[in-house]
């Protein structure tokens, strides 16, 4: 049986028909063309497939886009602003902090909310607040590294 | 703005576009594709006696079922040997779907083409096949033993034994000399297996439009896919094109081919006149795709008073799992790069590559590598126990002198080629380390050790690579190469070397890899080989570009080539910086035109006065355009090198093991950008602590993957990888014009090794076998 749902997605009322048992990352990336969130596992490990849901992060692979009518969700195309990528973005890119780019949106995703919670967070910090999305090629040094920058970046910013 | 770019920490070209969800990796692409899903094997080694596909006939959205009966005869072959070896007696490779007999758990049965993935998996569920269990071969010296056979016809399960002997100066063999030896140490190590891993797995994507087929493959090697699917479906080569698009890691898995799907998928689509994907889930990945890493090795070592290796026999049982496609690569690896920095006296490897019903081995980052290094670093370590000598000292004896290259190891390399390593400066490397670590003022402890691993890997190997660079007439420069990416920063480097070489602004430069249809030839990205290979075919072809450049700045500016230089996108004469020409007008008059398309154009047509009169307007031998293609086909791999230590904490209670902290030093000749080196290098070192700590591939008797998910299988988050302090030694390579060598692997290759050593130091027990747990450490401690 199909349900008509409304997803917010970056800001946009999108209806879409779904099967109770689509996963929002399937409805996302396949429903709605929005590929940038990534699925590496389909159980909920990997936190490729990340995203913010009502500004928490989210797996979206074990989500039911059913579950979710009317709620607003952030997705990686939606966290540019108008002048451009955010800190956030801004600093995996000057940091190295990603080299396939497989893994980088749920990341990008899991430290938005992580930035906005404590914006000026200590190395064990960013650690654990980043443990739970896997990345297979930086051995997460940068990506570190890319977490600090990004909360300087923001103390600029404010 | 300079244009030096080489050996700079330019940022990388890929970055936004991945960084805001504009990548596009495979299961992006075909958003209108019908699905593919596949019944896979259940049991690791069965008959198939039958298959009622009925009850899936009525699924909703149902397209195709295919079994192998259904395959036409190129296509239901078995998949090609991709690396034939004399040695290799007993080849084995699968079926695309299994025919009669499955081998391991994960082989794929049936195919099914729904409208939707769902639908596919629904249907998949409702497929019944009927099998009869046949006993499995499971754990490697069972497997030896060759009581039970994976293939009936592979007595002992023996695929390939081979042997290498160097005899030392004095002509003794290496039994004799270990037996000559002053002292002798005999050993056993066991090395689990893991996996590549990469957090995209496969996948395919075929379009058929009557006559050209366009297939999308998350692969490490477009154009070799494209001959392997010419072969299969008997196409010609012309009709075929095959794109790696963004690909989403690989680490070596990626690199074999023509997988089962990769035929399937296309086969089905020219059947179905559909676009057709099939996208790989995580599961199927851990069962079907490919492993690494498990070995036994028997070691017997002779040595002097100094720990100066007189004589080493090594005896390797090598797991290939089911098949070898692959070859046997990786064994040959672990037998020839085990010698690492060190000369040493005789020295005599044998090993056996032994078929289970397990997943097929394959490389993975290192390719054997870890294996070899963890067996001569654990040599090193027990000989300076024996010595009661420090570990660092009884390297250095053994050490090749920085004044002794080329240094012939005297073997075959896994290229065919001999084992000649081309540059190197050990000693000096090994002082690097021992400050960065600071290995003589460490203060031992007990829960407190360090350890040190030293290697050597053959990167950059042939046969070839090539590069094409074109200037057009808007100044921009396009640089294209057949291999692939997976996340190396390609698209970065190669831009450097083309800016750098052409004199223009890097903003000028794209780079297009792993698209058959810019760049038809080359053989794949593996071996840590894209920088070597294609960096320097990419350099050589800009400087044929680069030429011919200056040929016609020359004419131009009544000017001789040989006082003019290329800066910011212009030719320039020589001290007269006023006299120039932009590049962008140069590729205008490189290539004489009828038509004026636009006002640039115009300059080149033929009443504009450019050309003479008395020549023909493309003179004998050129070729219109500002282009040029060129080839880097090397005489041999070039040999880079590594030592990393690492300083670990157990605790006494929980026999937990943290790593406090973890230096490198790095020779890759060299340097094109250091932050993407660096940022290889922690990636690696990651992929080792997750080989030495915490991934294994937990098979039970069965021949069932118990942990096949990353619930169970425990690849490290952030909270488990350490700092990494690196340092780099420079020692260019004379073989190749840039002098660089090959950078991709080299981080995950000592690890084990490294943490082994540390362990034992900490805790004064003797570490042989990898990865090591608390639970495991508790054991040994008890």
């Amino acid at each position: 049986m199909e349900h008509e749902i409304t997803l917010v997605v970056n800001g946009d009322a999108r209806r879409v028909r779904v099967p109770g048992r689509r996963l929002l990352s399937d409805c996302l990336r396949h429903d709605l063309g929005l590929t940038g969130t990534h699925v590496g596992c389909e159980h909920g490990v990997c936190g490729c497939c990340t995203v913010l849901l009502d500004g928490l992060p989210v797996r979206s692979c074990l989500t039911f886009a059913v579950t979710v009518d009317g709620h607003e969700i952030t997705t990686v195309e939606g966290l540019a602003g108008p002048d451009g990528l955010s800190p956030v973005q801004r600093a995996f890119a000057e940091c190295h902090g990603l080299q396939c780019g497989f893994c980088t949106p749920g990341f990008l995703c899991t430290v938005t909310a992580l930035l906005r919670d404590n914006p000026a967070p200590t190395d064990d910090e960013v650690r654990e607040g980043i443990s739970g999305n896997l990345c297979r090629c930086t051995g997460y040094q940068n990506i570190t590294k890319a977490v600090h920058r990004a909360a300087e970046l923001l103390a600029e910013e404010t | 703005m300079t244009t030096r770019l080489f050996g700079e920490p330019v940022q990388r070209r890929e970055d936004p576009r991945l960084l805001t969800g504009q990548g596009r990796y495979l299961d992006d692409l075909g958003a209108d594709a019908l699905a593919v899903a596949f019944v896979r094997s259940p049991h690791a080694h069965a008959r198939v006696r039958d298959i009622d596909v009925t009850a899936a006939l009525d699924v909703e959205g149902l397209i195709a079922v295919y079994t192998w009966e259904d395959l036409p005869e190129r296509v239901g072959r078995p998949l090609p040997l991709l690396i034939p070896h004399p040695a290799l007696t007993h080849g084995r490779t699968a079926y695309p779907l299994a025919r009669e007999i499955v081998r391991h758990v994960g082989e794929p049965v049936v195919m099914v083409v729904a409208t939707d993935r769902y639908l596919a998996e629904d249907a998949c569920a409702l497929i019944e096949v009927d099998y009869e269990p046949l006993k499995p071969v499971v754990g490697l010296e069972e497997a030896a033993h060759g009581a039970q056979l994976v293939h009936e016809d592979v007595p002992g399960n023996v695929g390939a034994h081979l042997v290498q002997e160097v005899t030392s100066a004095a002509g003794l063999g290496a039994a004799e000399a270990v037996e000559a030896a002053p002292h002798r140490l005999s050993f056993r190590l066991d090395i689990e297996r893991s996996a590549s891993m990469p957090l995209e797995g496969r996948g395919v994507l075929a379009r058929w439009d009557g006559s050209d087929l366009r297939v999308y493959s998350s692969t490490q090697t477009s154009t070799s896919v494209r001959m392997a699917i010419a072969a299969a479906l008997g196409l010609p080569l012309p009709h075929v094109e095959v794109i790696a698009p963004d690909v989403g890691g690989g680490f070596g898995v990626k690199i074999v081919h023509p997988w089962p799907e990769e035929i399937l998928v296309p086969w089905a689509a020219m059947l179905l006149g559909r676009e057709v994907k099939w996208t790989e889930d995580r599961r199927e990945h851990f069962v079907s795709s490919a492993h690494e890493r498990g070995q036994v090795q028997h070691v017997t070592v002779g040595f002097d008073d100094e720990g100066r290796v007189l004589g080493l026999d090594v005896s390797i049982l090598h797991d290939h799992g089911a098949y070898t496609p692959y070859g046997i690569i990786v064994p040959i690896i672990t037998s020839t790069q085990l010698l690492g920095p060190y000369r040493i006296g005789a020295y005599r490897v044998e090993f056996s590559a032994i078929y289970t019903n397990t997943v097929q081995v394959t490389p993975y980052r290192g390719a054997g590598r870890p294996q070899g290094v963890f067996c001569m670093e654990r040599t090193m370590d027990k000989i300076a126990r024996y010595l009661g000598r420090d570990r660092t000292e009884v390297r250095a004896v053994n050490f090749i002198g920085p004044d002794e290259f080329p240094y012939d190891q005297k073997m075959t390399f896994q290229d065919g080629r001999p084992l000649i390593y081309d540059s190197g400066d050990y000693p000096e490397m090994l002082r690097m380390l021992k400050e960065l670590i600071g290995w003589d003022d460490f203060r031992r402890a007990p829960g407190r050790g360090i350890g040190i691993g030293c290697y050597v890997e053959g990167t950059g190997v042939g046969p070839y690579e090539g590069g094409h660079v074109q200037v057009t007439s808007d100044g921009r420069v396009h640089v294209s190469t057949g291999l692939t990416s997976q996340g190396q920063g390609h698209e970065t480097v190669f831009a450097q070397i083309a800016a750098t070489e052409l004199g223009v602004p890097i903003e000028r430069v794209s780079v297009v890899t792993g698209d058959t249809r810019r760049f038809g030839y080359a053989v794949g990205t593996f071996a840590s080989r894209a920088a070597v290979m294609s960096g320097n075919a990419i350099a050589l072809a800009c400087r044929k570009v680069r030429a011919k450049a200056l040929r016609i700045a020359a004419d131009a500016l009544e000017a001789d080539p040989a006082d003019l230089e290329i800066a910011d996108g212009l030719v320039r004469v020589l001290g007269a910086p006023s006299a120039s020409i932009p590049l962008s007008t140069v590729a205008v008059l490189a290539n004489p035109l009828r038509y004026a398309f636009d006002d640039e154009a115009a300059r080149a047509t033929q009443f504009a006065g450019a050309a003479s009169p008395d020549r023909p307007p493309v003179a004998e031998g050129d070729e219109p355009g500002l282009e040029g293609r060129d080839y880097y086909s090397p005489i041999r791999s070039t040999f880079a090198s590594g030592m990393h230590a690492a300083i670990v904490e157990t605790d006494p209670d929980t026999a937990e093991i943290r790593v406090v902290r973890y230096a490198v030093v790095h020779d890759c000749g060299r340097l094109i950008n250091p932050m993407i080196v660096e940022g290889q290098i922690h990636g690696g070192v990651a992929q080792g602590i997750g080989g030495a700590l915490y991934e294994r591939m937990v098979y039970d008797g069965h021949g069932q993957l118990l942990n096949a998910s990353f619930m169970d299988f425990l690849m490290p988050y952030a909270t488990e990888v350490p700092h990494v302090e690196t340092a780099h030694l420079e020692t260019p390579s004379p073989l190749n014009p840039l002098g660089i060598k090959g950078a991709g692997e080299a981080g995950v290759i000592p690890v084990s090794a490294v943490i082994a050593s540390a362990i034992e130091d900490a805790e004064g027990i003797e570490i042989d076998r990898m990865p090591i747990s608390p639970s495991e450490l508790f054991e040994l401690r008890h």
